[in-house]
């Protein structure tokens, strides 16, 4: 960040010297000839996405399988064409941290002269990305940020969201859980990540519970990098309650569900926010409980199965439900190019909000709501099947039909206008 | 005091015992050798990782011999190829040597078993509670104290009772004396590297089937078993002991007051404090090279 700071002699004296204008033609000059690929960003014949996410640390695992979509989805939209006859080429990033993440994307904007930033699976760089776009008006595509926030009070015209926003997920699964009957009257024990997604999830979550008549037995939070539950575990035991909800993050879910397996507590389980590798990662016989998630491998339609078998094919197995957001980021980034046949920003936004739809792989279209840019879609809740039921390591679960179902609207799972506070400028 | 609130303090004792497995080891290297090994977590990961590839081959148990044996070979390779040349140079070297050496191992594991976290289940037969009145403990949780604890004495006989040990505790006191005596301490180093890595191997398998397995595993775990080390104090076998339970104690007792959230953040300022009022830990020997 250091680069694009300017020193106070800089703001006091905006006339140049001849020695500082000779030195700055210099550097550029060199600036030219060190990078090739700013010489490379002007040839006409191929449009470049920018892509970030998280490939180390805790979400590192998930952005992998981002990143494997990702290249599966170029190979898949150049064998059709291209956009508009051009190749397509992503300039994949490490995003690591939100300011290592805008850093990185404004350098794709300026340098690498990138159509657009998809991406993303922390909120808090979802944010910080944002802002680069807003600033440089590019847009951006966040493809695993949950947070209500970004969808909320942070809002931004430039930024679309195909990662469902909390609220969904909350709604999905709140659903299942009132059919069960775990709503109202009872006594849930809640956990949550102590960070900024797990407390926006928690937010969401008790407004769910209140509304509905449930009540908190304990309501916890859990430092990120706790990895031992047993102390919890006690807690949960003595507490009695009807349902244990997960408002935890990444590897604590697996860590979690072993040692709740291991524990052989017998409490309904479920949670609100969750990733399919989380299910894998805790294995058959620990992997436990109801969760919502924005899609997943056994969804039975043409869509899905065309995606699951090329994927399948080419990295030896099946995708996890962030290699479907970044697919379909990409997938109707390029149709939208391709059928107005331009990239320029404000079109592709116009055509957006206009209400376009797309094939999510799923039953029906989504599409964009022009209030806050959540793409509108179906999510489904799964539940851990009892091991005599698993053939292989992948379907341990089952699914709930569509949520919402064939004869709702989409826009119920959603935020309400009363609980949506965006305000797009 | 309510009996939940006894159990947190039960379960916090044994709770500090996983940190215990990593913790000697990062301490026997560190006072015998002058490094501080920042790799001890990326072992701990590969134990782990070999549960998984042998665990099909040669059942849970086997694993369970094998891979702290493979290890620790590695561990020894390790020392002789690599951590030998800096015993005698500047810290701050082997410092770098060990940051580099982490980082490469995490990636080398995620070149080979992919990013996502790989799940392990436990055998059927060590699945399930024990009650003790109203204490109920995870059966599994029962062997892996029995194992811990098997290795903690095994290893204060050995350093203590043994002409082994007389020689290493001498050795960490005072390398050029040994020296002087006739006595060359690189066998001796070769021996505890290779034991204190294989521990941190056998924390890797006996985690593997309750914690997440992914490549930055190491990470997680050798940030608390560094605070053990310095609450413990450096050379001090029985301080790293005390302090691990301590820590595990004192995160029980906050979570027993409700204050789950700051579980973590406590040991932290155990730490603080000791380093404050005691900096050599609180049962730190004064080692003279270290002054």
């Amino acid at each position: 960040m250091s680069d694009f700071k300017m020193t106070p002699s800089e703001f006091k004296q905006p006339r140049l010297s001849r020695r500082q204008a000779l030195a700055g033609i210099g550097a550029a000059t060199a600036g030219v000839i060190a990078s090739p690929s700013i010489l490379l960003a002007q040839t006409a014949d191929v449009i470049r996405f920018g892509h970030l996410t998280p490939r180390t640390g805790f979400l590192g695992p998930l952005g992998e399988y981002g990143v494997m979509a990702v290249d599966l989805a170029v190979e898949e939209i150049n064998a059709a064409g291209g956009i508009m006859g051009r190749k397509l080429e992503a300039v994949k990033e490490d995003s690591v941290n939100p300011q290592t993440a805008s850093t990185k994307a404004e350098r794709m904007v300026e340098r690498d002269k990138v159509a657009c930033l998809i991406g993303e699976i922390s909120s808090a760089s979802c944010l910080t990305i944002a802002q680069v776009a807003a600033r440089t008006k590019t847009l951006f595509v966040n493809t695993g940020g949950n947070s209500d926030a970004l969808r909320g009070e942070s809002c931004n015209r430039y930024m679309f969201h195909v990662e469902s926003q909390n609220s969904m997920y909350v709604k999905t699964c709140g659903r299942s859980l009132m059919a069960q009957g775990l709503v109202k009257g009872k006594k849930w024990f809640s956990l949550t990540a102590d960070y900024a997604f797990g407390h926006d999830l928690l937010r969401v979550a008790k407004r769910f519970m209140e509304g509905n008549g449930g009540q908190f037995a304990a309501d916890k939070l859990i430092p990120t990098d706790a990895t031992d539950f047993s102390a919890v575990l006690l807690e949960i035991r003595a507490a009695k309650p009807d349902l244990v909800i997960s408002n935890l993050a990444g590897n604590q879910i697996t860590n979690f569900l072993k040692q709740y397996s291991e524990f052989g507590l017998t409490f309904p389980i479920a949670g609100f926010g969750f990733d399919t590798a989380l299910a894998w990662a805790a294995g058959k016989g620990n992997f436990g409980g109801t969760w919502p998630v924005v899609w997943h491998h056994l969804l039975d339609t043409p869509g899905t199965k065309a995606f699951v078998a090329a994927f399948t094919k080419k990295y030896g197995k099946p995708p996890e439900n962030q290699a479907w957001g970044d697919y379909i980021a990409f997938k109707i980034m390029a149709q939208a190019m391709n059928e107005i046949k331009s990239t320029d920003t404000a079109k592709i936004m116009e055509h957006w909000e206009k209400g376009a739809k797309f094939d999510v792989l799923k039953t029906r279209p989504g599409y964009f709501r022009a209030s806050d840019h959540q793409m509108i879609h179906e999510m489904y809740t799964i539940d851990a099947l009892p091991a005599d039921k698993i053939k292989n390591q992948w379907d341990i679960f089952s699914s709930s039909s569509a949520v919402p179902g064939p004869n709702e609207d989409l826009e119920v799972i959603a935020t309400t206008k009363e609980e949506a506070t965006c305000k797009m400028s | 005091m309510s009996t939940l609130f006894i159990q947190q303090v039960l379960n916090g004792l044994l709770d500090g015992v996983y940190y215990l497995l990593i913790a000697l080891g990062l301490s026997l290297i560190f006072s015998l050798g002058g490094i501080v090994n920042l790799a001890h977590g990326a072992f701990y990961a590969v134990g782990a990782y070999l549960t998984i590839v042998l665990g099909p081959h040669i059942g849970f148990g086997g694993a369970l011999i094998v891979s702290p044996l493979l290890v620790a070979l590695l561990g020894i390779a390790f020392e002789r190829g690599l951590f030998q040349r800096f015993y005698r140079a500047d810290p701050i070297l082997s410092l770098l040597l060990t940051f580099g050496l982490a980082m490469v191992a995490e990636q080398v594991l995620r070149m080979i078993f992919g990013a996502p976290p790989l799940s392990y289940v436990i055998p059927a037969e060590l699945k399930g509670q024990i009650f003790i009145g109203d204490f109920i403990y995870s059966k599994y949780r029962a062997l892996l104290l029995v194992v811990a604890a098997a290795c903690v004495l095994g290893l204060w006989f050995l350093l203590q009772k043994t002409a082994f040990g007389r020689v290493v505790r001498a050795g960490v006191q005072n390398p050029d004396m040994v020296g002087a005596l006739g006595i060359s301490l690189n066998p001796y180093m070769m021996t505890v590297a290779g034991i204190g890595i294989g521990l941190a191997g056998l924390a890797g398998v006996l985690l593997a089937p309750i914690y997440s397995i992914h490549p930055a595993m190491g990470q997680e775990i050798i940030t608390p078993a560094f605070v053990v080390v310095v609450i413990g104090g450096l050379g001090s076998f029985w301080g790293v002991v005390v302090a691990a339970l301590l820590v595990g104690v004192v995160k029980g007792i906050t979570i027993g007051l409700g204050y789950t959230q700051w579980s973590t953040a406590v040991i932290y300022l155990m730490m603080l404090l000791v380093l404050l009022f005691r900096p050599r830990g609180l049962f730190g020997e004064r080692i003279q090279r270290f002054e």
